[in-house]
């Protein structure tokens, strides 16, 4: 459709004619990105579907035990697999479909065409603001009818809510572009992406809660993103007093945005540095 | 006809200017090192507007990665190149060149879009792209519009590979060894294609080991060997074929007997005359492929 409304648009006649411009070619690749992710059940089973199944399994194993001032571990389990859903189609996924990408050549072909290298991570901030929402959509049904958990109540909460999911999916996105690099081939991808992912999901209060992580390893979490995420994201979801839950005893929201904002920055020099259109880019 | 026998050294950026009227592609001393292998080694070439060219050799020969800095996915470690008056090493800053230009990869590069999906976005990318209809149309592609690419077979994912790279319209088409892999039949019908492209004026620059496929459908063929260029010409005359000398062999009771004759019908007749008899009597001329293999063999 694209295509054809454009053509239409260039009259014959024009000498020069301009090259399509970098907004409606990225728009309509991301219309594609997602209509490709949602297609391909592998992806959607492993990204989309996953942490919903997880919230499910951990829910009902653990999900009614009660912690103090009546919060539940369901309420706080739904909060941090927020974030794990998060990082699974912000991170993990570009992180798995852009080596995948530029494994089988698409990428190569891409750069082959008059595209605007814009244009191509138009689309994939569509494909993971789609997906995302999504998600986050999901996983909140399924913890709202299964594990009592309630919407943000305070327009503050609603707030903390939108800028930890914008800080925590840009960072994630652009960590998962950046570390697409590093994975040679597509069968290596799992472990250069998927393991120090679900690693992560352990140890930052994802498929664990936090309290019941050690403290070494509470301490290698705070390094990353994802523990501040789904830190950020109990804020949101959670009563404000089961701040003392947390072993700061408080939500931390001052460093929870500079964390983010420190890996935004991060991810987006080594995106800069690191991104390869080609297998074996040639100097 | 096509240029040939141009000079060599000594003209570079200052000549641009006027051979781009007719020389689409020129290159001059190209040269590319993978480590300790040479892989090109000092190659120059003139493709003229609207010619087919065929870098014709064997695998490993420097084809690829000829047509891969001419795409602008590799760098040369020297020499000159220049396609449609530009470097094709600045092409990640050119995106009007790459306009110009179109490249057949043989890749399944999003298996979940459907052959439309995929022609109809790659049509996007282009200031003035073809019809996306009659594109599947010429590729042979009708009644698979909603195929996803993965569903389709071998041949159809090779059809679509050459949509994607003819929908923008380009001046000058790239194919590396485009029929690798097919059956005869599919073959001719793939060579059937490129002719048609070839007769709207696009210049073509396609890479192939099959000699059968240089000769059916090259204006012009240069042999690469060892990354140098051994040959260069139409293929009916490729390596002095056409003067080259004929062989007359026959039986005689010693063995075998082998004259070399650029007059064999009047050997032929002399030594019926003198033998009567001439069992196992065979005339013969070097084949392309005798040529080629001996263009091949002498760099080796």
């Amino acid at each position: 459709m694209t295509a054809s409304s454009f053509s239409e648009e260039i009259s014959p006649a024009a000498s020069e004619p301009r090259l399509p411009g970098a907004w409606r070619t990225g728009l309509a690749r991301g219309r594609l990105e997602v209509a490709a992710f949602f297609r391909e059940r592998q992806t959607v089973v492993f990204v989309f579907a996953l942490p919903a199944v997880l919230l499910v399994l951990l829910g009902s194993i653990f999900g009614h035990q009660k912690l103090s001032y009546g919060i539940t571990v369901g309420q706080l389990f739904t909060a941090g697999m927020i974030a794990g859903g998060i990082g699974s189609t912000s991170f993990q996924n570009l992180g798995l479909s852009i080596a995948a990408e530029r494994e089988r050549g698409t990428l190569k072909r891409l750069r082959g065409t008059p595209m605007s290298p814009a244009a191509y991570f138009i689309g994939k901030i569509v494909l993971v603001f789609v997906c995302t929402v999504a998600e986050v959509l999901v996983l909140v049904a399924v913890g709202m009818a299964f594990y009592h958990l309630r919407l943000p109540e305070s327009a503050a909460q609603w707030w903390t809510l939108a800028w930890v999911f914008t800080l925590g999916t840009v960072a994630c996105s652009l960590l998962g572009i950046a570390i697409s690099s590093l994975s040679r081939s597509a069968t290596n991808s799992f472990p250069v992406i998927g393991l120090p992912f679900i690693v992560l999901q352990f140890i930052s209060g994802v498929y664990v809660p936090f309290n019941n992580v050690p403290r070494w390893l509470q301490e290698v979490a705070s390094l990353f993103p994802l523990k501040w995420m789904s830190q950020g994201l109990r804020s949101a979801f959670l009563p404000a007093r089961a701040a003392v839950l947390e072993p700061a005893h408080s939500w931390q929201h001052g460093e929870t945005a500079l964390v983010l904002l420190v890996w935004v920055a991060a991810g987006l020099v080594l995106c800069l540095t690191t991104f390869r259109w080609q297998k074996n880019q040639d100097g | 006809m096509p240029p040939s026998g141009r000079c060599v050294a000594g003209h570079e950026a200052s000549s641009l200017d006027v051979m781009s009227d007719e020389s689409v592609i020129q290159v001059r001393g190209l040269r590319k090192r993978y480590g300790t292998t040479t892989a090109i080694d000092g190659i120059d070439l003139d493709v003229a507007r609207g010619e087919v060219f065929a870098l014709l050799g064997p695998n490993g020969a420097g084809k690829t990665t000829t047509v891969e800095i001419l795409e602008g996915y590799r760098r040369r470690d020297s020499g000159t190149a220049s396609v449609l008056g530009e470097d094709p090493a600045e092409a990640s800053r050119n995106r009007p060149w790459r306009a110009r230009i179109g490249i057949v990869l043989q890749l399944t590069t999003e298996p979940e879009l459907t052959v439309a999906e995929m022609i109809r976005q790659f049509a996007g990318y282009y200031p003035r792209p073809r019809d996306p209809g009659e594109v599947i149309e010429l590729v042979g592609l009708a009644g698979l519009e909603g195929r996803r690419a993965h569903q389709l077979s071998g041949g159809q994912q090779r059809r679509l590979d050459v949509a994607l790279g003819i929908v923008g319209r380009p001046e000058v088409l790239f194919l590396d060894e485009p029929t690798t892999g097919f059956d005869p039949e599919a073959r001719r019908q793939f060579w059937d294609l490129i002719r048609r492209l070839a007769e709207d004026g696009s210049t073509i620059l396609l890479t192939t080991h099959y000699l059968e496929e240089a000769e059916a459908l090259a204006d012009r063929v240069a042999v690469l060997a060892a990354g140098q260029l051994v040959a260069l010409g139409e293929p009916a005359t490729l390596g002095g074929r056409a003067a080259s000398d004929a062989q007359v062999s026959w039986d005689t009771p010693d063995g075998r007997r082998t004259v070399s004759t650029t007059e064999p019908a009047r050997v032929v007749v002399e030594l019926a005359a003198q033998y009567g008899d001439l069992p196992g009597l065979t005339v013969t001329r070097p084949s392309l492929e005798d040529v080629y293999l001996q263009l091949i063999g002498a760099s080796r």
